[in-house]
């Protein structure tokens, strides 16, 4: 217990990093892995090639691979010189948006086919019709495998640990620098994510039950 | 890919089709034009910097690299695969001693980011005085994290069973485990098997977590190798090519496998053929179990 009582000003500030460094990439790759998914279900069989090519790429690299590509292998090109915190989120969220492009694409089969059909019979345009009638009723669907998505992006924010990024997963440097108990810390740590991931299962849980019945 | 979304495109949408198509194909190479004049720019194709392929030092070690990660990969989705197995039948156990606990651990276990897990064994435990080399670490760590993923998908295969299956395997007087081995588990499993290979490709992917903890696997290597400054000028890039597309090569043979065996289990007559509204809620419950392991990530 002393090791978090003594720590806690260091076990706040890291967890809190680690939730910023997840709300940002969560954004930005809800906001890519949809428009990815968009382009998946496009009529122009390029960007269907496209999103399907990417995807592909992504969903089969290790992240740790994309993070020393952003964080070893990208200043070598001497493009624009980003930190390593941004080189971090750059590589979360790229790595994410394949994720929930197949879990946004997977929603959008879910939806009946006579609402396409519906829509296209109004004269709706494929923009207007993916954005005002499928993709809202695809969303719904989607949320219990979307929190899992978002889950998984939250505890994957521990491999910044591997590149001098600071966030829970390097409260362990920080402890055997001061000489603390670094398997009690790393018990906590753990617990830390514990806490934070139970109650997005519960609610994953719950809405999952909800709609299963529902459909 | 269906053609439910829109319609067959008429010749004014061809053409228009055809104008997206030349723009979207244009923005794309002209980003990947822009990397490689990069490339060049920064002279990372350079001989001195492709040299390190014509070493045979390197050349082995590369193959003791991907045999480690195979070796890792190997180990832990044995390892996984039991543990998954064994907590999957505890939680489907009859009595709640069994099933409680179970379902604590494997819930932990999957809450707890695999990286920490790994910290925790390899940088830990020493200090309780238990040492464990870099590959017990990942090891465990995986069969841990995955095996609680799998023992998730295992149960929601079971669950996802017609109920009359058990109903009429215990009318015939089966005992209980008669049931669960003959009848439930063969179904499930072929049920299962694409879902699990995808778990499979995600355990695959996180051998290279090993990374964070001097695991010399294969992207421990590359980092080694592109940075190496002094004989071959960083070839970070050359190099990381090259990892990268064993890695996906990797995954893609182990998808194309899960792809294969849907097939195979597609055309075979014994799946199951479930009647009614039943088809949409254990398709439900099956895509719900496919995307909660995929997206373990």
């Amino acid at each position: 217990m002393s090791v978090l009582t003594n720590n806690l000003d260091l076990f706040l500030r890291a967890f809190a990093q680690t939730l910023q460094l997840f709300a940002i990439s969560a954004v930005l790759s809800l906001v890519l892995g949809t428009f990815l998914a968009a382009l998946r279900v496009s009529p122009v069989p390029v960007f269907r090639g496209i999103g399907t090519l990417y995807v592909t790429v992504l969903r089969n690299t290790p992240l740790t691979l994309v993070f020393v590509f952003f964080l070893f292998a990208y200043p070598l090109l001497e493009i624009v010189k980003i930190e390593p915190y941004t080189a971090a989120v750059v590589s979360l969220s790229l790595y994410t948006a394949a994720f929930v492009c197949e879990v946004v694409r997977s929603g959008i089969n879910t939806v009946p086919v006579g609402q396409a059909e519906a829509s296209r019979a109004l004269g709706l345009t494929f923009v207007q019709m993916l954005g005002n009638v499928v993709l809202p009723q695809a969303l719904r669907s989607v949320v219990p495998p979307m929190t899992s998505t978002m889950i998984a992006l939250l505890k994957n924010t521990t491999v910044a640990s591997g590149f001098a990024v600071f966030q829970a997963g390097t409260i362990r440097d920080s402890l055997s620098e001061q000489g603390e108990n670094v398997l009690l810390g790393l018990l906590w740590v753990a617990i830390g994510f514990v806490v934070l991931v139970m109650p997005l299962t519960y609610v994953q849980q719950v809405f999952e039950k909800r709609w299963s019945v529902a459909r | 890919m269906s053609m439910v979304l829109f319609d067959v495109p008429g010749p004014k949408a061809r053409a228009r089709h055809k104008v997206m198509a030349v723009i979207g194909i244009a923005a794309v190479l002209a980003a990947v034009a822009y990397v490689i004049m990069r490339f060049i720019a920064t002279d990372q194709f350079s001989t001195r910097r492709l040299d390190w392929i014509n070493y045979k030092q390197i050349q082995i070690s590369l193959v003791e690299a991907i045999g480690n990660t195979l070796s890792a990969f190997a180990v832990g989705a044995v390892l996984a695969l039991v543990f998954g197995a064994i907590f999957a039948a505890a939680r489907l156990s009859d009595h709640a001693w069994v099933r409680a606990p179970a379902a604590v651990v494997v819930e932990v276990f999957r809450a707890i980011p695999l990286v920490i897990m790994m910290f925790f064994f390899y940088y830990g435990l020493p200090v309780a005085g238990v040492k464990l080399s870099a590959f017990t670490a990942v090891v465990l760590s995986l069969m841990l994290y995955n095996g609680s993923v799998l023992a998730e998908i295992f149960r929601a295969g079971i669950n996802s069973l017609p109920k009359g299956q058990s109903e009429a395997a215990y009318a015939l007087g089966m005992r209980k485990t008669q049931v669960m081995t003959l009848v439930l588990l063969p179904q499930a499993l072929r049920a299962m098997m694409p879902t699990i290979i995808s778990q499979l490709v995600v355990l695959l992917k996180d051998t290279a977590l090993g990374f964070l903890i001097t695991f010399e696997e294969l992207l421990r290597w590359g980092t080694r190798i592109g940075g190496d400054a002094v004989s071959f000028g960083r070839p970070m890039i050359s190099v990381m090519i090259v990892v990268a597309a064993i890695y996906i090569g990797l995954c893609l043979l182990l998808t194309w496998l899960a792809n294969y065996l849907e097939k195979r289990n597609r055309r075979n007559k014994k799946v199951v053929k479930l009647d009614g509204d039943r088809p949409n809620q254990v398709q439900l419950a099956e895509s719900s179990a496919v995307l909660g392991s995929g997206s373990t990530l």
